[in-house]
């Protein structure tokens, strides 16, 4: 306690351990772990990124051209779980630890050290699980969703399954840590319906990631002991069935879709008022909006499943608890258009972002609904329609809101402000090369190119061929990304405001910029004119 | 050791966590090594793993430590007891949905696979042109699967040894009731006693529980490997038994921490939140007894 005494909370600028081992892996601090987070997450981006670098560079022509078709199986697989568990999920994890303490006024998060474990459980996960591709065996290569049979006969599964273990456990954790601090640690007045939309969209996410990552646990644990123990829960010949995998898998799986999706609209649903300079439309119903459709997550999962054999009574069922969805989904929609009607409204990057993410969002809405119709699902299903349809909703949905984000927060975390020009550039750069890169997987999905081949017929090669160039193209824009985080950091002069942006309202923009080491000691006094949603009406 | 900021406690830095993330990878790498040798070359996962498991034991053992000693020291306020409390409740639902998973396997391998396997519903055809003989039950004769994975078996009858865990179960979820009343009245004594006989129960159900292991194996021929028969009833027991055990752990520290002086009337989170898991174990046990053992 001694040290505890002598350390001091004045100074903005202090506080901070000056060791660096003590500093980043003993942290109890939520903006340094929010930190670690981040860079995690932008780094096994990069990692996927140049999985998929692969498989595009591998289906630029038709023929095998580059890779053996085991290992183009393994990039497809690998892609996956890097992207899903790395660099989408980690990013929100990120956001939230980052933000949710500033924007309910708390002065950290309710159980900081294991919030320190949450993030360092993940880089050994990785670890692990990318270490299966220098094994004899291979790394597992049956496609993320690890289907058996086909996974018990690829490579290094008990690996595959530890590190899935891991996140899992890793993710609990953030959640609980995330609930309990936004039920436990807002300050006085900050009332649940006056929280930020994005708190709000953690919350929720946070219940559905307890509920689910669990599930995924057992499931994976099934695979590893019908490959491993003898058991036959998968095996017809025991008594089980292949397809109980599947079913307990989307019991996960679908829920998991949201897990990336509603902080991506938290986010949207922070920059639009900002930049419209309005309130946001409707904000109970954004609410509700995101409530409702994390429970209708748990009703849909089997139309992943509409082409293994349902009984017809069940295809009926989630086809129709599918198309449901769209209702709040289009509430939200609905409501950030409202937002910017008649607002004025600035374009800075952030607002870019988030306006191509409503428009690009909603078309991979749109796809998703045309999947939801099970006699059209039984012609698209494991083409490159569906590639084609949850690209949409997760690079241009869940990608382009965390850099909205990122453009948004950066200022704020940092204290300088990013190049607005290179800004702009990589907006550009990314809206119309992701479009190239997966438009005409929608097509190609149409005409019936199967998913996860890496040869196909020559009547797709121009379409492919387009897609390859899109996709190059569009991993080679997230390096200006990189170059305006990089220089955003250590290098611009510009300083940023403690507002940063003319519109933003909440709690997050009262304290200085960059946010000192430690904010809100003292619970802030609120007043309702500086929240986003102050007065709140019936 | 933790500071108060402001109106808030916030802990200072810790290294526990960062080592809890070794020695999680250092266990799983060694399973997974293990799991992944060829036949021979098993012995270096196994080092490892061991190696794992005495970090996590030591890793528990001083992350607990400090927080105790942060606890004795009285930096936890009502906010931070709050916390902790919702932190308990989450992990145990988390839990919840763990079995969930294995109780869902269970009633669609009843309700569907095996049904289907017999030529109900859509599964004509797999039954008629596969295994055509093959007559849908659940149990000793239909619950290895129409290809009689394990070979034949019989099922433990629910009304000895499983019966009387359910009864010492439920005893010790009324003891550990009496302990925390005792433990709210003041009375030590008291307390050492009826958590002492918690204690005892758990460790008896495990005793009970791994003489059932023993007889299905060596005369009911029921194993793991008995089809989704034996998959399921060595899962759900099995998943269930390493609960009880790691509950029963968890009351012996608790006890050891009673009969230090650690618990007061209004201040013993610890002691409640080794009671809701106890009970949640209690609970799952009742599922099993209802839906493995009786159904």
């Amino acid at each position: 306690m001694a040290h505890a005494a002598t350390h001091d909370h004045h100074d903005d600028h202090h506080g901070a351990p000056t060791n660096f081992f003590t500093r980043w892996c003993m942290s109890t601090n939520h903006k340094d772990i929010g930190t670690l987070y981040l860079i995690f997450s932008l780094a096994a981006f990069f990692v996927g990124g140049s999985f998929a670098m692969v498989i595009r560079a591998e289906l630029f022509k038709p023929g095998m051209q580059l890779v053996q078709p085991y290992f183009f199986n393994e990039m497809t697989t690998m892609h996956a779980l890097v992207m899903i568990f790395g660099a989408i999920m980690p990013a929100f994890v990120g956001l939230g630890n980052w933000m949710i303490p500033l924007m309910i006024g708390a002065p950290d998060m309710a159980l900081p050290r294991m919030n320190n474990l949450s993030f360092w459980i993940l880089p050994f996960a990785f670890a692990l699980l990318l270490s299966t591709l220098f094994m004899p065996g291979g790394s597992p290569a049956g496609g993320w969703t690890m289907y058996p049979p086909l996974s018990l006969q690829t490579g290094s599964l008990a690996y595959a399954v530890f590190a899935i273990h891991l996140m899992g456990i890793s993710s609990i954790m953030g959640a609980i840590n995330i609930i309990a601090t936004i039920l436990n640690m807002r300050a006085p007045g900050m009332d649940l319906l006056k929280m930020p939309v994005f708190v709000w969209s953690w919350l929720i996410t946070a219940f559905l990631l307890i509920a689910v990552m669990p599930v995924l646990a057992g499931a994976v644990t099934m695979l590893l002991t019908d490959k491993y123990f003898g058991t036959s829960f998968f095996n017809a010949a025991g008594g089980g069935d292949p397809v109980l995998y599947q079913h307990i898998f989307w019991f996960f799986g679908h829920p998991e879709v949201y897990i990336m999706i509603l902080p991506a609209f938290g986010i949207i649903s922070e920059i639009v008022p900002t930049f419209a300079r309005k309130p946001i439309f409707g904000y109970k119903a954004m609410v509700f909006a995101i409530a409702a459709i994390a429970f209708l997550s748990f009703i849909v999962w089997a139309h992943h499943m509409f082409a293994v054999g349902l009984p017809l009574g069940a295809e009926i069922f989630f086809m129709y608890a599918t198309m449901l969805i769209s209702v709040p989904t289009g509430i939200k929609v609905f409501n950030w258009v409202s937002t910017m009607w008649g607002g004025s409204m600035t374009f800075e990057t952030p607002m870019l972002f988030a306006i191509a993410f409503i428009i690009l969002f909603t078309i991979g809405g749109f796809s998703g609904l045309m999947l939801a119709l099970v006699p059209a699902d039984f012609q698209y299903h494991d083409t490159y329609f569906v590639v084609a349809h949850f690209h949409y909703v997760l690079v241009t949905g869940a990608a382009f809101a965390i850099m909205a984000a990122t453009y948004y927060w950066l200022p704020k975390w940092t204290g300088h402000m990013y190049s607005e020009t290179w800004g702009k550039v990589h907006f550009w750069s990314s809206v119309i090369s992701v479009n190239v890169l997966f438009f005409p997987q929608h097509f190609l999905g149409l005409a019936g190119m199967p998913r996860r081949i890496p040869d196909y017929n020559v009547a797709f090669a121009n379409f492919n061929m387009i897609s390859s160039i899109g996709g190059f193209w569009f991993g080679a824009s997230q390096l200006i990304f990189l170059g305006v985080i990089i220089h955003a950091v250590w290098f611009s002069k510009k300083k940023a405001t403690d507002r940063v942006w003319e519109g933003a309202k909440g709690l997050e923009w009262t304290v200085p910029s960059p946010a000192p080491f430690h904010t809100f000691e003292l619970p802030p006094v609120i007043r309702d004119e500086e929240l986003a949603h102050g007065h709140v009406e019936d | 050791m933790g500071q108060q900021q402001g109106a808030y406690f916030v802990p200072t830095k810790s290294s526990w966590p960062i080592v809890a993330a070794v020695v999680m990878f250092v266990t799983v790498f060694g399973a997974a090594h293990w799991l992944n040798a060829e036949p021979g070359e098993a012995s270096f996962g196994k080092s490892v793993i061991t190696l794992g498991f005495v970090g996590i034991l030591l890793m528990f053992f001083g992350w607990f430590r400090s927080v105790i000693r942060e606890s004795l020291a009285g930096n936890y306020n009502s906010q931070v007891d709050r916390s902790f409390r919702m932190g308990m409740m989450w992990f145990i639902f988390s839990e919840v949905m763990f079995f969930g998973a294995f109780f869902g396997a269970l009633f669609y391998a009843r309700m569907y696979a095996v049904p289907w396997l017999g030529g109900e519903g859509h599964g004509v055809l797999t039954h008629q042109f596969l295994w055509s003989d093959y007559a849908a039950s659940w149990g000793a004769n239909g619950g290895g699967g129409p290809g009689r994975v394990g070979g034949s078996f019989q099922t433990v009858a629910p009304w000895g040894l499983p019966l009387l865990n359910t009864l010492i179960l439920l005893t010790s979820s009324v003891t550990i009731t009496i302990a925390h009343h005792a433990l709210k009245a003041g009375h030590r004594g008291k307390i050492l006693v009826f958590l002492g006989l918690t204690v005892l129960l758990g460790a008896t159900f495990l005793y009970f529980q791994a003489h059932e292991y023993i007889e299905a194996y060596k005369e009911l021929n029921l194993t793991l490997q008995s089809g989704v028969y034996g998959s399921t009833f060595f899962m759900l027991t099995g998943f269930h038994g390493m609960h009880v055990t790691l509950g029963t752990i968890m009351l012996a520290v608790i006890w050891l921490r009673v009969l230090k002086g650690h618990f007061s009337k209004d201040h013993h989170f610890g002691f409640e939140a080794v009671a809701w898991y106890w009970h949640f174990v209690d609970v799952v046990w009742l599922g099993l007894f209802m839906f493995v053992y009786i159904l």
